[in-house]
This record gives structure tokens, C-alpha cells and sequence, in this order.
């Protein structure tokens, strides 16, 4: 009977080591920066020594979660840019429906291992957007790429997902 | 608990079966709960081979004919669902059950109540499982993976098919619990660890791996149920959860789970082949040594079902050496099989014929996982039919060739009757020529680019799906001869002796029991020594 309790309280403690793999594995993946996720919130502070020797292009994707009714683009889809130096580019998106929408978007950026050096001082992922029945609304971001980024990085790509949100608030 | 009830307790001992139907019911016997078990298996193995025709019927031609591509997407996922947790995994605790008390020398298992409910969950969460199919929207369809966020996509299938998995789950973990306790406390005076047949060891390293990696499939499910009805965030990356955390969870228990699946094939290959090359198993503590080395293994490789989702290089590389690393203990077991082999006596009986074939196919199903787990060469394999072949290779001549050979093997022991051993070559080679037809052709068009999971392909790959429905069709109605050789040696057919095969009892402890053996055996345990 030992063995039985014991062997059971083993299969126990598995299924709750399922579960303590989640915060492992955040805390994992922000440690390593493996899965090119950033905080949500502004990262880019003070001035940087821009480094007009180097150029990086960064590439940029939106996608939409689910089918989000949204039309949702960048104003480019590329941008050379030099490592200390800040820039704007938009986000354009518009309602298609008729009713009020919730947003959020989801940053990702690639390779992953780099993303701690795209720095951002204003996203509108940083918080929930809503969008009025068909009105488009222009979203600005502004970053920098730290000039540490190291020498062998020449492309990066920033991605927004947006996720419909609009049913999961309460209010 | 007073003398006479004892008494009474001794006495029903030493009954034999109930009669009618609730006998099943109610039984606590091991080889009742053994036949129901293989029997399920038997069933289930017909309903997912009847999806699989179903999908090779829709690939027989591009373009799309008999259904529509949502349909085929729940057929695939139903039928690797009833393929893996219906058919194999019952099958192979059928066997457990009824061969393990047998072959330690035990009377029973060790917790027969146990084993009964065991039992008696399965056919629940299979009606759960099947009653998906029923439902709006119909059964799940993203794949026996269930990765989120396609899996939380569907309809409401979802909580029911969860439902069936957590059931499946208990009841498998609860089958390990009795097998380790069973194998731990009842073997026979004499029956040492190191004397334990091959297919008893194999088993139990096989239940520390179902103790281990089940609940971590529990628990991974269940959050996917709470992500889609309780608003949480594990999975979804709006709330700053990440879907690929479920993907590790998935495969912390898939690549063991496959290895759940092959380790009894191991075992009952390693009871056929002494046996009819008349040697004793060549290699046997390296046997066991390499059995438990591919069950440590199993842990540490997962990562190598997800080289394409993106990994820092030191990760690529670690999990493409780590998992070339298990291709060693496997190649000793081959090898010990052929040295086994070596010389030997043999003679080809059903059994053995199986077991061989099981040797070569296998083997050449590990040569593919090979390929495969070179990180760099998979991101051009990986979700093609080449996958879809290197997996069959090892399931189907793998772990389906050693359910029965195993069938083969111990049906004369269990019925008392030898099977028609005419009828046995004739499925023998039917399926043995039918199963390359079938599979070696996906190894192509995987290579050309057809991914898998799909209805309808581009019409270069025409002919190598042709040729792989032909060879389903052939493979699928050929079992029907396998369902007749066992009801044939269960209705009769001339009598087993004890041994069964020339030469057998040196080979186990079930070849000194009579055929069939009394409903309540080794009462009074062997001696071994
Ligand atoms: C030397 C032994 C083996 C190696 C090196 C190996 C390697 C691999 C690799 C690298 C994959 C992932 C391929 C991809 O998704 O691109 C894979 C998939 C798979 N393997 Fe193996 N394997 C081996 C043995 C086995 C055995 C013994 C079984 C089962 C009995 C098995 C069952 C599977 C299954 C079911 C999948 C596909 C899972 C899915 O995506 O649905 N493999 N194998
Ligand atoms: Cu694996």
C-alpha cells in the first residue's frame, strides 16, 4: 500500500508540475529572450549615440488574430535605419463593422535573441485600442535600435498581431 | 476480521467464472480484465482503421471527392486519437494483464478492484470521444496534437473530447500503478529482478513512463479548457500567454508517449524470437540496461518535434545529438535481436514472422526519425508525408506487428486451441507486402513537398497516393482474416499442449501452466530458480 500511495502522489505531483511549467518557462524565456517577447511597455530612454556606419533593415508585419474585422497595415513595409537614431512609423487601422471594437496588439520581433535591442518609446500595443464602427485611426510608433545591438545583425522584423478583445471585457 | 469470514473469502476463491454478462462486469480476475482489454483494442483498431480508409479513399485521386476537407480533418484527428490511446495502449495492457501475473508466477494482479475500474473507464471516454462526431461543428479537427490556437478554434467538441482524454489518462495511470505494484511485490520466491522476462521489464519501465508524462498531458489539456471557457491566458498571446508553451508541454509527454507505445513491442519481440531461434535471448542485461536507458532518454529529446517553431542554435543542436543519442541503446537491441537469431534453431511460425518483420521495418522507421532529427534536414521534412511515413513505420510494423505477433503467440495459451496456421502465413504476408505498399510511397512525396493533413494535393503526387490507397484497402480487409483466425481458435481447432512451442517451457513460466490455464493460476507460486 505504500508504494501505491507513493507511486500515486508521484502522478499527482506530474500533473502539477504541468502546471508549474508555465511561470518556468516565462521566466525562462525572459531570461534568454528565446521567444522574441517584449514588455509592454516603453523601454527606450535618453538620447543614443547614433551610428550612421551601420544601416538595419527592418521589416514590418501585421496580422490580424481569428479574422479581427479589421484592415490593418504599416505605412511601409520596410525602413533602413542607422542604431541610435529615432524613428516614427504609423499603423493604420479601420473598423469594418458596425459595432465598437477592443484591440490588443501583440508584438513579436525577430530573431528573438535581438529583441531586447529594438527599443520602443511609445507602441500602441502598450495598451488596449478601441475603434469606432469604420473609422480608421492612425497609431504611431516610436523606437530606436540600440546601438549595442551586436555587428552580425542586418534585418529584423517587427511584427503586431491583433487580437479581438472586444466580448472579453467585462464592461 | 474474524476466522470464518476468512473461510468464506478462501472458498469464493476457488470458483470458477460467473455466468452471463455481468461476469465482465463485475470481474476482478486478470485474465478476464485481459480479455476485455485486448478485445476493446481489437474494435477500436477496426473503427480508426475505418477513418483511416476514409482518408486514404479521399487521397486516392487530387481533388476532392468523397468528403469535404473539414470532415478529413476530423478523420485524421480521430483516427490517431482511437489509433494510440483506443487500440495500441489498450491492447498492450490487455497483455499486461493477462501475461504478467502469468509470467512472475503471481495469482493475480496486485489490485484487482483497481484493475476492473481501469477497465470499465475506457468504453466512457471512448463514447465521449465518438459522441464528438454527433455534434455541431463536429469532432475535433486540429490534429491529435490539439495545438492551440487552431484547437480552441473549433466548436464545442472541445470540453468532450478533454473529458475523454482525462478519463483515458486515469485509467492509464491507474493500470501503471497496479503493473509496478504487481511486478514490485508478487513475483514468484526465486523470481529475481534481473530473472524477469524481457517483456515484464520492458512493462514496467513502460509504467514509470505513463506515471510520469500522462498527468503533464492532463494538465496541459485542461488548460487549453480553461483558455477557452475561463478566459485564462496560458495559450493565448492577447492575455501574454505563448502557444508554443503548450507545444512543450505536448511533446514532454508525446515523445515519451511514443516510446510508451514501442517499449511493449520491444518486450514481446524479445519473448518470440528466443523462443523459435531456440536460444535464450541473447544479451539479456544489456537488454534491460538498454530498455531503461531509451526510457530516460525519452525526456530529454521532446524539442526535436519543434525545430521549426524557432530555437536558438545551441537548442537546435542539443536536442539533434541528444536525440541521435537514443538511436544507440535502440541499435543494441536490434543488434542483440540478430545475434539472438544467430545460429539459431528457428523456425517461421505466424509469431515469428511478424517478429522478424518487425526487426527490419522498424528498423527502418528508426533510420527515418535519423533523418529527422537533424535539425537543419527537418525543417524540410517536418509536416510532410515523410513524417507521416517515418511514423507508421514504427507504429504500424512496429508496435502493431508486435501486438500481433504477441496475439499469434499466446492464443494457443490462452484459447487451449492452435490457430490455423495456414490462414496466419496467408495474413502474414498479405499484410507484411500490403504495409510497404501503403507507407513507403508517403516517404516520397514527402520528400517532393506534400504536406500532411490535407485533402486535396498538387497532381504530381498522384501516383504515389494511388499506390499508398491500394495499399491501405489490401492492408485494412487482410486484418479481417486475423479477426477470423482468433474467433476460429476460440470456437476450436486441435488442441495446445502446455509448452505450445517445441521447446518453450525454458523460455517462461506460462509455458508450464496447461492450455488454456485454470481461471485462477499459480495459487500456489512456482519456485524459481
Ligand atoms: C531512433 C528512433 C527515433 C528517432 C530518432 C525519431 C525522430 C523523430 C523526429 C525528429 C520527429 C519529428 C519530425 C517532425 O515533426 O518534423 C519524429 C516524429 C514522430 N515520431 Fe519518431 N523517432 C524515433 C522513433 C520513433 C518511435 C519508436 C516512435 C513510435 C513508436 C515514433 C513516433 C513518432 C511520431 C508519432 C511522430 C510524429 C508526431 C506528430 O507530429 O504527429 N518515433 N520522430
Ligand atoms: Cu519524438
Amino acid at each position: 500500500m505504500r508504494l501505491v500511495r507513493r507511486i500515486a502522489f508521484v502522478a499527482v505531483a506530474m500533473f502539477g508540475f504541468g502546471f508549474a511549467m508555465v511561470p518556468f518557462y516565462n521566466v525562462f524565456c525572459e531570461w534568454t529572450g528565446l521567444n522574441g517577447k517584449v514588455k509592454g511597455e516603453a523601454t527606450a530612454t535618453g538620447e543614443y549615440r547614433v551610428d550612421a556606419s551601420r544601416e538595419i533593415t527592418l521589416e514590418f508585419i501585421t496580422s490580424l488574430n481569428e479574422g479581427m474585422p479589421l484592415a490593418f497595415r504599416a505605412e511601409k513595409s520596410k525602413l533602413k535605419v542607422h542604431p541610435g537614431q529615432y524613428y516614427t512609423v504609423n499603423f493604420y487601422a479601420e473598423n469594418l463593422t458596425d459595432r465598437q471594437l477592443t484591440g490588443q496588439a501583440i508584438p513579436s520581433i525577430a530573431p528573438g535573441l535581438f529583441a531586447e535591442y529594438l527599443k520602443k518609446a511609445e507602441c500602441f500595443c502598450f495598451s488596449e485600442q478601441k475603434f469606432e464602427p469604420h473609422r480608421e485611426r492612425t497609431m504611431p510608433v516610436r523606437f530606436v535600435v540600440d546601438p549595442k545591438i551586436p555587428e552580425e545583425v542586418r534585418d529584423m522584423t517587427l511584427s503586431y498581431t491583433f487580437f479581438d478583445i472586444t466580448d472579453r471585457k467585462p464592461n | 476480521m474474524s476466522a470464518v469470514t476468512h473461510e468464506d473469502l478462501h472458498d469464493h476463491h476457488d470458483h470458477g467464472p460467473a455466468k452471463g454478462f455481468l461476469r465482465w462486469v463485475f470481474t476482478t480476475n486478470h485474465k478476464d480484465i485481459g480479455t476485455l482489454y485486448l478485445t476493446t483494442a481489437l474494435i477500436m483498431f477496426f473503427v480508426g482503421g475505418a477513418m483511416s480508409l476514409v482518408i486514404r479513399a479521399e487521397l486516392f485521386q487530387p481533388g476532392l471527392q468523397f468528403v469535404d476537407p473539414g470532415f478529413f480533418n476530423q478523420m485524421t484527428t480521430l483516427h490517431a486519437l482511437i489509433m494510440v490511446f483506443g487500440a495500441v495502449m489498450p491492447a498492450f495492457a490487455g497483455l499486461a494483464n493477462w501475461m504478467i501475473p502469468i509470467m512472475i508466477g503471481a495469482p493475480d494482479m496486485a489490485l484487482p478492484r483497481l484493475n476492473n475500474w481501469s477497465f470499465w473507464l475506457l468504453p466512457f471516454a471512448f463514447a465521449l470521444l465518438a459522441s464528438t462526431l454527433f455534434m455541431d461543428g463536429g469532432a475535433p479537427a486540429a490534429g491529435w496534437t490539439l495545438y492551440p490556437p487552431l484547437v480552441l478554434q473549433g466548436g464545442n467538441n472541445l470540453p468532450f473530447a478533454i473529458f475523454s482524454i482525462h478519463l483515458l489518462g486515469i485509467s492509464s495511470i491507474m493500470a501503471a500503478i497496479n503493473i509496478i505494484v504487481t511486478i514490485f511485490n508478487m513475483r514468484a520466491p526465486g523470481m529475481t529482478m534481473m530473472k524477469l522476462p524481457m517483456f515484464v521489464w520492458t512493462w514496467l519501465i513502460t509504467a514509470f513512463l505513463l506515471i510520469l508524462v500522462m498527468p503533464v498531458f492532463a494538465g496541459a489539456v485542461t488548460m487549453l479548457l480553461t483558455d477557452k471557457f475561463f478566459g485564462t491566458s496560458f495559450f493565448n498571446a492577447a492575455g501574454g500567454g505563448d502557444p508554443v508553451l503548450y507545444q512543450h508541454l505536448f511533446w514532454f509527454f508525446g515523445h515519451p508517449e511514443v516510446y510508451i507505445l514501442i517499449l511493449p513491442s520491444f518486450g514481446v519481440v524479445s519473448q518470440i524470437i528466443p523462443t523459435f531461434a531456440r536460444k535464450p535471448l541473447f544479451g539479456y542485461s544489456s537488454m534491460v540496461y538498454a530498455t531503461a536507458s531509451i526510457g530516460l532518454l525519452s525526456f530529454v529529446v521532446w524539442a526535436h518535434h519543434q525545430y521549426t517553431v524557432g530555437m536558438p542554435l545551441a537548442g537546435e543542436l542539443y536536442f539533434t545529438y541528444a536525440t541521435m543519442l537514443i538511436a544507440v541503446p535502440t541499435g543494441v537491441k536490434v543488434f542483440n535481436w540478430v545475434a539472438t537469431m544467430w545460429k539459431g534453431a528457428m523456425t517461421f511460425e505466424t509469431p515469428m514472422l511478424f517478429a522478424i518483420a518487425f526487426v527490419v521495418l522498424f528498423t527502418f522507421g528508426g533510420f527515418t526519425g535519423l533523418m529527422m532529427s537533424i535539425s537543419p534536414a527537418d525543417l524540410q521534412y517536418h509536416d510532410t508525408y515523410f513524417i507521416v511515413a517515418h511514423f507508421h513505420y514504427v507504429l504500424v510494423p512496429g508496435a502493431v506487428f508486435a501486438l500481433i505477433a504477441a496475439t499469434y503467440f499466446w492464443l494457443p495459451k490462452w484459447t487451449g486451441h492452435m490457430y490455423d496456421e495456414r490462414l496466419g502465413k496467408l495474413h502474414f504476408w498479405l499484410t507484411a507486402i500490403s504495409v510497404n505498399v501503403l507507407f513507403f510511397p508517403q516517404h516520397f512525396s514527402g520528400l517532393a513537398g506534400m504536406p500532411r493533413r490535407i485533402p486535396d494535393y498538387a497532381v504530381q503526387f498522384a501516383e504515389f497516393n494511388a499506390m499508398s490507397s491500394i495499399g491501405a484497402f489490401i492492408f485494412g480487409f487482410s486484418q479481417l482474416i486475423f479477426v477470423y483466425v482468433i474467433i476460429k481458435a476460440i470456437r476450436g481447432g486441435q488442441p495446445a499442449t502446455d509448452e505450445v512451442w517445441e521447446g518453450a517451457a525454458e523460455h517462461g513460466l506460462e509455458w508450464q501452466l496447461p492450455s488454456p490455464p485454470p481461471y485462477h493460476s499459480w495459487e500456489v507460486a512456482p519456485l524459481v530458480k
